[in-house]
């Protein structure tokens, strides 16, 4: 037999060394490409990224996006988890379907509602057959700015509260049943039950979730391609134009630098203020 | 004490827990209809033929007409994309399995220093955008000769699965006893014995699923796949590059030939896929 | 030949000793139980022996070669597992079978051994059934044949009556040692019922805190408990014990004189089992708290001074809750003990 004390170091050491080269190293780098011009330090990328006149729409409409939807599906998925969590039979085949919007790529997911949404599509078809509108409405235009960005909250509450929905079904089902049991012999009725049990209980799974979907949320991307083009511009959108057909990777690296950069800032945030002290826990 | 009782007569009570349980089941109706629904209306579409995709106002059921589909599958390119996508996504799965099943067992398994730092690697990709490493990748892999190859895309989507795989097969491993290894050891087996005729048989079913959760997570990605790939594009990349100048029924029949497989994989295992979600998010 | 020898073998995890340099010799077909409270390193030793964990310190032999870098293997050991460790994914003759295909013995063979060790443990009937569909006792039968049907040179079983119901684990109990004095193999069994292991073990090894504190046959145990850890741990109810002050060349106990050993102290520990007091005229007196009438016979808790004190006495004995008893000890049964040390004094 191997030396028992090597084996585990063995076993870790592909998936260790694959993570160094892959992905730190590569984060090492984008940080060096958006900060360097011609080899060597400079903030030249992230002016010129800075000075277009789509930066700030983009950083606006991805941080407003985010600030309106992330909130909108943390409610949604509370509302659904609780729902399934106290579901008895139908509950594993209420739980598939919720959670389908999952296994959907962003991009599909995007095409979905431009289905639903475009001039011709389902929206439009079904108010005309209502009598509600005399013809075509075109939803999905420039000149109505508000409304592409509805109708990317709409898409994006679609799909992706299904992601939240997961992690807190799995933190609910960790609360024991008891705790509500208690709660409701001392009086409390269900609405104060779940503000008073579920919620601070449920702490680390909605300080988990708020972080993941918060990050992706600032990753939008294919979802806002689909449903607007480029009509609105969001930071991930701005990234793979200045890499792909500007062909100006520093500038990208910028971009980069700052999705990376709120990202954090706003884990940071979510772990500092959400934080269960270490003598409240279960 | 009797006025309590009194207060609320007995069959109020029963009405009023008849009518929150009928609400409840509205609302669990309305929100699944909500998720349903528009994937419905996207397979409408796609089986519908060119002329009813574009037309309007449009049904709400489908001429189940394959059209739309035979006009999309022999559309210059997109066969390849297919091919490719799945070329990608298999690999992902294999290199993710390859890396981070081992990983997960040594976790599950033994303890060591190291151990720990180890996790917060993991967890730590969680953090940030990783679809962005497809930016310094692509110079790496242009130095290469990785650009715009199967393989290079494979490597970036690993990343991108190779956490859940992890985190997924450690629980997996921690769930089966260490107790039936060591009984098998006590029987004649070397320890890779033990592990191929007891541990394997016990873990397959989750490892699968893991694996096709890989698999789908490649089949989605958008932006990296955008970024990286030209000639050999992926269905994403492809679709996401002609967004602007492709017909509707190419896009609807895209985005449904994105969502099939993947939902069909994913009802394959739905049984270990809740359950490891939930690990995995934790 | 399966003797076992322990020689001066520790076991320390980083922050603490499991296992105090223990010596320990098991005669070729002996049946020794390995008796002890939790975390006292019994398990450990069990593992050190299997091959399942491996030793900081010292030399473990068996048969007379040094297996201490050895896999279990190739040790030539079987073991019967605490949780009954049974595959899930094989069938019960699957699961028997297991150690025998791995030792690549001819089907007729394994055939033959498989259906002995199963009707041995009265399973004849389960071979094709899975473990999910099994009661904890038919489990823990299986594991057993299991084990046995290796043939091993030497047994080890780690706790395997203890997760089941009290009634089935008087029957098990019963029944393992009918099977096991057949197959007459070296045995090592871990356990924390002292009754089990009084009534399994040709010889005891009582631990206590990564020691063996004494070692020797059930009844030696009993009567000669070597400290006092060991005459409290074994016997229910335990022993009694007492201060003794030195008084005029004997020993006073609670007002009452008795003849002790001669050692140069002020003061020892004077212990008695409940069963060797008898009801007298003179002796150890003292208010009685309760009574519980137990059938076979009373059980009397009583205050000797301010001790706990417990006696039994016979069924048609009238003693009621507060009233004054008197119990004189059997001189021969009495057990004295160094306080300090707590080892006993002859």
């Amino acid at each position: 037999m191997t030396n028992p004390r090597l084996l585990p170091y063995l076993l870790l050491l592909p998936a260790t060394l694959f993570l160094a080269f892959f992905f730190i190293m590569p984060f090492v780098q984008v940080a060096w490409m958006g900060l360097s011009a011609d080899g060597a330090l400079s903030l030249d990328q992230f002016r010129t990224m800075a000075s277009h006149w789509k930066f700030q729409p983009a950083l606006v409409n991805t941080l407003l996006l985010a600030l309106i939807v992330v909130p909108m599906q943390l409610a949604l998925a509370l509302g659904m988890a609780s729902i399934v969590t106290g579901m008895g039979r139908g509950r594993e085949v209420v739980l598939y379907i919720w959670t389908i919007p999952l296994g959907i790529s962003d991009l599909a997911a995007g095409i979905v509602w431009l289905a639903i949404l475009d001039q011709t599509g389902f929206l439009n078809s079904a108010l005309y057959s209502l009598g509600l509108i005399p013809g075509q409405v075109n939803w999905l235009t420039y000149q109505s700015p508000w409304l592409l960005f509805a109708a990317v909250i709409v898409a994006e509450v679609w799909r992706a509260t299904a992601i939240m929905l997961v992690i807190l079904v799995a933190g609910m089902g960790l609360i024991p049943k008891e705790y509500y049991e208690a709660a409701e012999v001392f009086g409390a009725g269900a609405w104060q039950r779940f503000v008073k049990v579920t919620l601070p209980l449920l702490k680390p799974s909605i300080q988990t979730a708020l972080i993941l979907r918060t990050i992706l949320a600032f990753e939008v991307f294919a979802v806002v391609i689909a449903l607007a083009g480029t009509n609105l511009p969001v930071l991930m959108g701005e990234t793979y134009t200045w890499q792909f057909a500007m062909q100006r990777r520093g500038v990208a690296a910028a971009y980069a630098l700052v999705i990376l950069g709120i990202s954090i800032a706003f884990t940071v945030v979510f772990l500092l203020a959400l934080r269960t002290r270490e003598e409240q826990r279960a | 004490m009797t006025a309590v009782a009194d207060a609320i007569p007995a069959s109020t009570a029963v009405d009023a827990r008849k009518a929150g349980r009928l609400l409840n089941m509205a609302i669990v109706a309305v929100l699944c209809a909500w998720v349903l629904l528009p994937i419905y209306l996207i397979a409408v579409n796609a089986m519908s033929a060119p002329a009813d995709v574009t037309g309007w106002p449009k049904r709400a059921w489908p001429g189940f007409h394959f059209g739309s589909l035979s006009f999309f599958i022999n559309y210059a390119g997109v066969a390849r994309a297919m091919l490719n996508s799945v070329l990608v996504a298999a690999l992902t799965m294999i290199f993710a399995i390859g890396l981070g099943a081992p990983a997960g067992y040594a976790l599950a398994r033994f303890r060591f220093p190291g151990k720990e730092p180890f996790r917060l690697l993991v967890l730590m990709t969680r953090a940030f955008p990783l679809p962005l490493l497809a930016l310094p990748l692509a110079v790496l892999f242009i130095r290469t000769g990785l650009d715009d190859s199967i393989i290079g895309l494979a490597l970036v989507h690993t990343v991108l699965a190779l956490p859940f795989a992890v985190l997924i097969t450690y629980a997996l491993f921690m769930g089966i006893p260490r107790e039936l290894e060591e009984a098998a050891w006590t029987l004649g087996c070397t320890r890779v014995q033990a592990f191929r005729k007891v541990v394997l048989p016990l873990a397959l079913p989750g490892i699968a699923a893991s694996g096709v959760f890989a698999f789908v997570t490649s089949w989605n990605e958008v932006f990296a796949a955008a970024v990286l790939t030209v000639q050999n594009r992926t269905l994403t990349a492809f679709l996401i590059q002609s967004l602007n100048i492709s017909p509707l029924p190419l896009k609807f029949a895209g985005g449904a030939v994105l969502i099939l497989p993947a939902l069909i994989f994913l009802f394959a295992v739905r049984r270990y896929l809740f359950s490891l979600w939930g690990i995995a998010n934790r | 030949m399966a003797e076992i020898s322990i020689d001066k073998v520790a076991k320390s995890f980083a922050s603490f000793t499991a296992l105090h340099g223990i010596d320990l010799f098991v005669a070729d077909r002996e049946f020794l139980v390995l008796l002890g409270a939790s975390g006292c390193g019994k398990t450990t030793l069990l593992r050190l022996i299997a091959g399942l964990d491996f030793p900081t310190g010292g030399d473990i032999a068996i048969g007379g070669r040094r297996v201490n870098d050895l896999p279990p293997r190739l040790r030539g050991i079987a073991m019967v597992f605490q949780n009954y460790a049974i595959f899930p994914h094989l069938t019960v003759f699957e699961n028997i079978a297991f150690g025998l295909r791995m030792k690549r013995l001819p089907k007729a063979e394994v055939e033959t051994r498989v259906t002995r060790s199963a009707s041995l443990m009265h399973i004849e009937q389960l071979l094709s059934r899975y473990s999910g569909q099994l009661s904890g006792g038919q489990r823990q039968r299986v594991a057993v044949a299991r084990a046995l049907a290796m043939e091993p040179d030497v047994l080890l079983m780690d706790e395997p009556l203890s997760n089941l119901d009290a009634l089935l684990r008087l029957e098990m109990r019963a029944e393992l040692k009918g099977v096991l004095q057949e197959s007459r193999t070296t045995t090592v069994y871990v356990t924390h019922d002292q009754v089990e292991a009084m009534s399994l073990g040709d010889r005891i090894a009582v631990m206590d805190q990564g020691r063996i504190v004494q070692a020797a046959t059930p009844i030696e145990v009993y009567r000669n408990p070597a400290t006092r850890f060991v005459g409290g741990f074994i016997g229910s109810p335990p022993m009694n014990f007492l201060a003794a002050r030195r008084h005029n060349g004997g020993w006073n106990v609670a007002g009452v004189e008795l003849d002790g050993p001669s050692v140069d102290r002020s003061e020892i520990q004077f212990g008695i089992r409940p069963e060797d007091l008898a009801p007298a005229e003179e002796g150890l007196s003292g208010n009685v708290r309760v009574v519980e009438p137990l059938g076979a016979h009373k059980l009397v808790t009583m205050h000797v001074g301010d001790t706990l004190f417990r006696a039994i006495v016979d069924s048609d004995h009238t003693i009621q809750p507060g009233e004054r008893l008197t119990l004189s000890p059997r001189p021969d049964r009495v057990r004295w003990f160094d306080p300090k040390t707590g080892a006993s004094i002859n």
